[in-house]
């Protein structure tokens, strides 16, 4: 039995040598404070976990059947005193936890800005952080780096020990931005904008991975994380600017489509505004940008709620074209001949 | 013909909805076929149609439907399985330039019907299914509440399992995850048949799950043994009636979300597009205000389990029974108030996320209350180590493993790193099989000499248990670690080999729980061929404690000859100790529900609905709807519903029992 579990233990640590566990063992300050928080609430549940599963063990093999050396008592049903101890031990626990969780629920929140680079090293006036566009595509990850003026897609490079302030958003699905050595992730969803802020603080390689489900491209969308000293990160840049592709409306309604296992790509110039083009789903030319579209209704009266004709200012209802986009048709509208035929598995669809 | 009039006929299906070009599905076909003719022919052969149909389909009989439940529930484990097989398959298998046996379009498949049916068709059958066995029979009732209603309920949910499986062969299945987010589910980006499958199967038997929700709530308080106060009922009872007031409570939201992307795909709303002021987010808020509290629909029916196992193996009376019962209530309660955990990495903000984060945390509390009282109801205790108390042991050793890694998730910065990640499908198995599955094994082991007469093989049991067991820890640690990698949930192929060895010992840990659910087979079988060694007279097989132990095994259809009169918490163990005999005369004519084909045939309608409208056959959808419509106002007509068992042949049934075998022993 002993051997065994020395075996065990052997093989057990052998096995979790061999592997990098990028989430215990993360590059970036943000990520690394959640690996503590991990480790610490760990530890605190550990002292309720281990006494409960020794207690089983201890319990399970004292008062079997066949031991006639135990104290067998029927009636033991009650013990004001056990029943305390039963509802204020994982209460204590919890209270405990529940201060961590609020307080770093509240320093880790994504969208607000850094005030340490690294513990010991505030963030000081000087350090001007860097903004990245986070643009979830299926199936691919576009980064527009608006203040460099540079664009790549599946390639995030940062400059180690420099905040970075992100802005997400995706083209049509919910995605995760998931960067386990960096932050950890946030949702990049469709006309809406996340915020993460992060540094890396140490140079190397990593992934990233688009972490909820979107489809039939989602197994490869992911993004190789790069953290360069600064000059290295200057060397990088120029790289860029040397490819000569331009990231432009036209560059953006193609990347826009549907593809799978899309290679890096690197754009030396990127034209401004396009992030917004994809929050508001106006990336194609003649789609009235959603932003617009609400300034448009609240202008007409539609939105403001001390209006007594709320709506009244709203296009006429059915009446009205749709505003943006090409709506698909609903089942019950199709004619006949445009049902199509549900196929069985083989053969995916391509596009949408 | 005319392309139109094949189009109106036929929808959306042509020869491309048959699956002829996959050899994996042809194959299965070919067996399923095989399979269903055998049954078929030898079910023709011994002519028991028409026993089946009398005794069985149209039964009312709440033992009869609770064991349907259980085997509709095993047969759907098997399919459930099987998809996690080809699932631990593919990721064992697919690095690098290896791309595995199935591309992605197959896959995504999977794994949405491995989640939709383990949940739906399983985990929910195999509760409904034990709660309609026992329940009744410990507050000492005859039957439910609704009797009709219960034999309804449970050929909807037979209807939503069928169409389901049905979209195997015919079509294909949903490609968007166990829950179907929009958007991606909209019919923008899903327009096959697929989504419509998904939401056709689950609103059927959704309306199966609620309406039996109704009537367990409806049975407990309403048809409880005189002298059976709240706090004198069983506890496996208490969580039985928590959980289906959790059930009516969640379930309409389910539906309602449902039935919002149903308008968008047929109607052309935009509750849930991307465009036209549509709200996904709205969708993940109603699917999940649903599915966190059905986490408790389905664990807490399986702490009453392990509550009433270990009192009566551990010789005892519970500990802690009133602080049992708070405990069940209080996470009740708080089950409704957590369901945005499952997307703290939306982007809430601190506050909600914090809110929603301790909220989950505090639930943890009583859940912590309870193990300690299984742990001092062991104390001074005299454990039998059968296999039912073996299943509690292996529950408790697994189980706060799993409560742990989800108050981790429970805190927002660490869900920040964990959400989406194979940590978080790690520990959602551990609680749903180390709490769920463990708990409904251990039922089935408990209370089959109760339904059937003889026990279970025990040999076999134990292949199953240390199947189960040892499977569960080989197959899901080494997913926690990958998960501590960074790898997310779905994916079908990997780049980073350092994977492969975790993965191919989780596929190692998949064949041993196969082991395990083929010796739960076995024990079945073996237990069948052994049934006279293994057969129980007395009725109380494991000295049990509560009502169902008075009875025979397995019950008359009318349960007690006299209804209990309860004294005391542990009802039977107090008649046994007062030295209960048996009355053996002065029998009176006992008032039945009669069976009625009405709940097979309105879910027969129902499944139709269903196809029709996946298939854009609207001629098949009016005429099946217009159907229910008419046999369901019918029925109410059917004034013919109850019938007496005449009291000598009460006496002759109660006669042909032997007087109660060692009794009191």
């Amino acid at each position: 039995m002993k051997r065994a579990s020395g075996l065990l233990l052997a093989a057990l640590s052998l096995l979790l040598g061999g592997c990098d566990m990028v989430t215990m063992n993360p590059t970036g300050d943000i990520a690394l404070q959640q690996r503590n928080l991990i480790l610490f609430s760990v530890g605190v549940m550990l002292l309720i976990i281990v006494p409960v599963m020794v207690l089983t063990v201890l319990f399970a093999y004292r008062y079997r059947w066949s031991n006639p050396h135990k104290i067998y008592d029927p009636t033991f049903d009650h013990s004001t005193k056990l029943e305390l101890v039963i509802w204020s031990c994982p209460l204590l626990i919890i209270i405990a936890l529940s201060a961590v969780t609020w307080t770093s629920t509240h320093l880790l929140d994504p969208f607000r800005p850094l005030d340490r680079i690294a513990p010991g090293k505030p963030v000081t006036a000087d350090m001007k952080p860097l903004n990245v566009q986070a643009v979830a595509l299926d199936w691919k990850w576009l980064f527009i780096y608006p203040d460099l003026g540079i664009a790549t897609v599946n390639e995030l490079a940062l400059p180690v020990d420099t905040p970075v302030r992100f802005a997400i958003t995706s083209s049509d699905q919910f995605n995760t931005f998931y960067a386990p050595t960096l932050a950890g992730m946030i949702y990049a969803m469709p006309t809406m904008r996340s915020e993460l802020n992060a540094v890396l603080n140490k140079p190397g390689e990593s992934w990233g991975y688009s972490g909820n489900y979107t489809g039939r491209g989602y197994s490869d969308m992911r993004f190789k994380l790069r953290g360069f000293e600064s000059a290295d990160f200057d060397r990088w840049t120029a790289e860029v600017r040397a490819s000569g592709a331009n990231l432009d409306q036209g560059k953006l309604i193609e990347l826009v489509k549907p593809s799978e296992k899309a290679p890096v790509m690197k754009f030396a110039a990127a034209e401004p505004g396009l992030f917004d083009r994809v929050l508001n789903r106006c990336v194609e030319p003649g789609q009235p940008c959603m932003v617009d579209v609400m300034r448009h209704d609240m202008q007409r009266g539609g939105g403001d709620p001390n209006d007594p004709h709320m709506g009244s200012g709203m296009p006429p209802g059915r009446e009205a074209e749709p505003l943006t986009g090409d709506k698909p048709k609903p089942a019950l509208e199709k004619a006949p001949e445009e049902k199509g035929v549900g196929p069985n598995v083989t053969a995916p669809a391509h596009g949408h | 013909m005319s392309d139109t009039l094949l189009k109106t006929i036929f929808g959306r299906l042509g020869w491309e909805s048959f699956p002829v070009h996959e050899p994996i599905l042809l194959g299965t076909f070919f067996v399923v076929v095989l399979l269903g003719l055998a049954v078929v022919g030898a079910t023709t052969y011994f002519r028991l149609w028409r026993y089946l149909w009398k005794e069985w389909f149209t039964s009312v009989d709440h033992k009869k439907i609770g064991i349907m439940y259980i085997i509709l529930a095993i047969i759907m484990l098997l399919r459930g399985f099987a998809d996690a097989l080809m699932m631990r398959a593919q990721q064992a298998i697919a690095f690098g330039a290896n791309e595995g046996y199935l591309n992605a379009h197959h896959y995504d498949q999977i794994f949405t019907a491995h989640g939709t049916i383990m949940i739906f068709f399983v985990a929910i059958p195999l509760v409904v299914g034990i709660v309609n066995f026992v329940m009744p029979l410990q507050i000492g009732a005859r039957d439910v509440a609704f009797p009709f209603l219960n034999n309804l309920s449970f050929w909807l949910t037979v209807a939503g399992a069928i169409l389901t499986m049905v979209s195997l062969f015919v079509g294909e299945f949903a490609r968007t995850g166990w829950l179907s987010y929009a958007p991606l589910a909209g019919i923008a980006y899903s327009p096959d048949t697929g989504v419509d499958y998904y939401l056709w199967s689950l609103q059927i038997a959704g309306v199966g799950t609620t309406l039996s929700a109704i009537n367990m709530v409806a049975t407990v308080i309403k048809m409880r043994a005189p002298g059976m106060t709240m706090m004198k009922l069983p506890v496996f009872t208490w969580t039985a009636l928590c959980s289906n007031v959790l059930a009516i409570a969640i379930f309409p939201a389910l539906t309602a979300a449902f039935f919002l992307l149903m308008l968008d795909r047929y109607v052309g709303t935009n509750f849930f597009t991307n465009d036209l002021g549509g709200a996904p987010m709205m969708y993940w808020n109603m699917v999940w205000i649903w599915g966190h509290p059905e986490v408790y629909v389905l664990v807490l029916p399986a702490f009453g389990i392990y509550s009433e196992i270990t009192s009566t193996f551990s010789g005892k009376r519970l500990f802690g029974y009133s602080s049992m019962v708070y405990a069940t209530v209080v996470i009740t309660i708080l089950a409704y108030l957590v369901w945005l955990h499952h997307f703290f990495t939306m982007g809430a903000g601190p506050g909600v996320n914090s809110f929603f984060g301790i909220a989950t945390m505090v639930i943890s509390i009583p859940t912590g209350a309870k193990i300690f009282n299984w742990l001092f109801t062991m104390y001074r205790g005299n454990i039998r180590f059968e296999l039912p108390m073996m299943w509690v042991v292996a529950f408790m050793l697994t189980f706060v493993v799993g409560g742990m890694t989800g108050v981790l998730l429970a805190i927002p910065p660490a869900d920040f790193v964990l959400h989406n990640s194979l940590f978080l499908v790690a520990h959602f198995h551990n609680t749903i099989i180390g709490g769920v599955v463990f708990g409904l094994f251990a039922a089935m082991v408990y209370w089959f000499p109760k339904a059937f007469g003889f026990k279970l093989d025990p040999f076999w049991g134990k292949v199953a248990f240390w199947g189960w067991v040892v499977g569960y820890w080989i197959a899901w640690t080494p997913i926690y670690v990958v998960g501590l990698m960074g790898t997310v949930r779905r994916v079908h192929h990997f780049d980073d080999p350092s994977f492969q060895p975790y993965f191919v010992i989780a596929a190692f840990g998949a064949v041993i729980i196969l082991v395990g659910i083929l010796g739960f087979v076995m024990s079945i079988v073996m237990g069948f061929v052994r049934r006279e060694q293994l057969r129980d007279v007395t009725g109380d097989p494991w000295d049990g404690r509560t009502l169902e132990w008075s009875t025979s095994s397995p019950p008359p259809p009318y349960n007690f000859a006299f209804t209990p009169v309860v004294h005391d918490l542990d009802a039977w163990y107090d008649m046994k100790a007062r030295g209960y005999e048996r009355p053996m005369s002065g029998f009176r004519p006992i008032h039945m529900p009669k069976n009625t084909g009405a709940g097979v045939i309105l879910a027969g309608l129902s499944l139709t609905l269903g196809f029709g409208m996946v298939w854009y056959m609207w001629w098949l959808a009016a005429l099946s709807f217009v159907g229910l419509l008419v046999v369901a106002v019918g029925h109410t007509f059917n004034l013919h519903r109850d019938y007496f068992i005449p009291a000598d042949k009460v006496a002759a049934t109660e006669g042909a029992r032997p007087r109660l075998l060692g009794m009191g022993a």
